[in-house]
């Protein structure tokens, strides 16, 4: 019992010991190496980190409930740069200008329904038709991909509002409003999923969904919920890095369904659903963008950053596998 | 009553036929009504030019073919691509290898890539979802690390035959369509003819069962991920030399297109079946349309969303026609 126990203390604290290895090495490695001669274990620089990690970060909370609930969605990229543009074009529309300042949370309300609306698409099919979430989503993802391309061709949509780059840039406690939506986020979604008969459900449908189905429980409206929770989630990261940006490209967002699912693994979900955490995908996104801001620092070309990531990747799935030769076996898709 | 009897039969064949060769009917359809809408669509030259620019994808599907059908994924066969063009174009300009000793080495290093795949997912048995996504970031790092970021190209363009893969024809056939097909005649023999074949569905099919039957489950699996490889390196080859030149994210997104062509072949994600001539209807299919749309005088990105419904048409046709229900039972 008490094994068990520190099996499972161990397993969840991996990726933060993980976390408190790369400050050190940062740290110690950026006084010998780094040209600056600045600390990288400062303040500011983790105050910065939680706002870059924001965008990927949003969005692998929502992947997180996902991978949960058993199933993946690969279309978050094309959701949030469409999200974007809907926002970023609404404030254009005649009606909107003519609102002024009070056509901001108007422009966030699109934006979100927008992500909903993407989500409902993607959770009826997968509902209705059975057909597996990889394929649906991997189809949505060149779907989505073509609504953002149709809606203004190949040109870049932009819109400077200066409120709304203030609200964007506003500070907290040092945190800029990107971080903070980040970490509501995490807040919010850890309690819906530690605290709700919703959560609890989720992990039960990962774990065993026919199981769940002879337990009584409505699969297919819970798997729908989820996916408009995603695809609000990738819409709400639209806002928090578009409001400041003003301007997105057609091509935004993508890769960011595979950089998602990365920190959620690296914070130790599992791809067969039922087990998961909303704390370890926080220390996974920590993980990746200290990484990335460390490798900066140290001096090391950026170019690094994505064969490191790889490399871990891979070297965490081996040692889990290694430390759960038990467990389940690895789902496959 | 007989009549009926007749019909209803008449209607089974039919509806099994549809089941079994729906995505081929389908293209059929689709080619009929294009090439009466506008007879340009079928046009010997428009053909050739639809499946010569279908080709890198083409070549990339038949390779991750085998691996899907092994009950595997393959996500690192986008940056894989980008690495191989990126890789033979450098050596091609460095006077110690020269084009004939590029192409070799660039073969080569691809192989170690799939090798290293095969490797991980194989022998030590970890899930090939992950293990080629960490692949796909690592090798865009190795590819970037190795130009220095710098995009390749190949200085005097015209001293070199390096372009005949990409830009040649011989017969009247250009060269990336007679890559193109060789290669999946040549794939879809092995697939269906050999014993490896036959190996390689049963450990996609039921891997515990193919185990104790005694086949070399791992092993199998192995060389899906080397076949996968060497299409790429021949799909990078085929790229490099049509543009001779490259920047490091050519590949890029193109893992997930060519999963898509598998899967719209009819291939399932959970192994055992499909063949590599379904999954040439799949990419023609995909090219055609692309085609078709652009004849129609509509952009390129439409094709993403006609793309979008077509596969999950084609895949709730398909599963729907194996559970007899067209709605999912799920509450």
């Amino acid at each position: 019992m008490r094994d068990e126990r520190l099996k499972t203390l161990l397993k969840g604290g991996a990726i933060w010991g993980f976390i408190l290895l790369e400050l050190v090495f940062f740290e110690v490695a950026g006084r010998i190496w780094s040209l600056s001669g600045n600390a990288f274990v400062d303040l500011d620089n983790m105050l910065l980190l939680l706002k870059q990690a924001a965008p990927i970060g949003i969005i692998a909370v929502g992947m997180t409930v996902v991978m949960i609930n058993g199933n993946i969605d690969l279309s978050v990229g094309a959701t949030y740069a469409l999200a974007g543009i809907v926002m970023l074009d609404s404030m254009s529309w005649p009606f909107m200008e003519a609102l002024g300042a009070g056509a901001i949370p108007l422009a966030w309300g699109f934006a979100l329904l927008t992500g909903a609306l993407l989500g409902l698409i993607n959770g009826l099919i997968v509902w209705k038709t059975g057909v597996d979430a990889f394929i649906v989503t991997l189809g949505a993802m060149l779907g989505f991909r073509g609504l953002v391309f149709m809606y203004n061709g190949e040109q870049p949509t932009y819109h400077l509002d200066w409120t709304m780059v203030d609200i964007a840039e506003a500070e907290i406690l040092g945190l800029q409003t990107p971080a903070l939506v980040f970490l509501a986020v995490v807040l919010g979604v850890w309690l819906l999923m530690t605290r709700t008969v919703h959560g609890r459900n989720a992990y039960a449908i990962g774990d065993n969904r026919d199981a769940a189905v002879n337990a009584g429980l409505r699969v297919g409206p819970h798997i729908l919920i989820n996916f408009v929770l995603i695809g609000v989630l990738a819409a709400l990261s639209a806002v928090a890095f578009y409001s400041g940006s003003g301007s997105v490209n057609p091509n935004d967002g993508m890769l960011f369904e595979l950089w998602a699912i990365t920190a959620v693994v690296l914070g130790g979900t599992k791809l067969t659903g039922g087990r998961g955490s909303i704390i370890g995908t926080l220390g996974g996104v920590l993980a990746i963008q200290l990484l990335r801001m460390g490798l900066g620092h140290i001096g090391a070309q950026t170019e690094t950053v994505n064969l490191v990531i790889g490399t871990i990747l891979i070297a965490v799935l081996f040692l889990d596998r290694q430390l759960n030769r038990k467990g389940a076996e690895e789902l496959k898709i | 009553m007989a009549d009926t009897a007749l019909k209803s039969t008449a209607m089974k064949s039919v509806g099994g036929l549809l089941a079994r060769q729906g995505i081929l009917v389908a293209f059929v359809v689709f080619m009929v009504g294009f090439a009466l809408w506008n007879p340009r669509f079928i046009d010997i030259d428009n053909v050739f030019g639809v499946i010569r620019s279908s080709a890198i994808l083409g070549v990339m599907a038949l390779g991750v073919t085998f691996v899907v059908i092994g009950g595997n994924l393959d996500l690192s066969v986008g940056s894989m691509l980008s690495f191989s063009a990126i890789v033979v174009l450098d050596l091609h300009e460095n006077p110690a290898f020269g084009p004939a000793l590029a192409i070799p080495a660039m073969y080569a290093m691809t192989l170690a890539l799939g090798a290293l795949n095969g490797f991980l997912i194989g022998y030590l048995r970890l899930n090939s979802l992950i293990v080629t996504l960490g692949m796909l970031s690592a090798i865009h790092g190795l590819t970037l690390t190795y130009s220095g970021g710098q995009n390749m190209d190949i200085a005097n363009q015209s001293e070199t035959w390096f372009g005949v893969f990409g830009r040649g024809s011989a017969l009247g056939i250009p060269v990336p369509v007679l890559i193109f097909a060789g290669l999946a005649a040549l794939l879809g023999m092995i697939l269906a003819k050999t014993p490896f074949g036959r190996k390689v569905y049963a450990v996609g099919g039921n891997g515990t069962a193919a185990t104790f039957s005694g086949i070399p489950r791992a092993r199998v699996v192995f060389a899906t991920y080397l076949i996968s490889a060497f299409c790429v390196a021949t799909a990078g080859l085929i790229q490099a030399s049509r543009t001779m030149g490259a920047q490091n994210t050519v590949g890029q997104g193109l893992e997930l297109e060519v999963l898509a062509a598998v899967i719209l072949g009819g291939a399932s994600l959970l192994g055992g079946s499909g063949t590599i001539f379904k999954t040439v209807i799949g990419v023609l299919i995909l090219g055609f349309i692309q085609n078709g749309l652009l004849l129609a005088g509509l952009e390129f990105y439409v094709q993403f969303v006609v793309t979008w419904i077509i596969i999950i048409l084609a895949v709730w046709l398909d599963i729907a026609t194996k559970r007899g229900k067209l709605w999912s039972p799920i509450a």
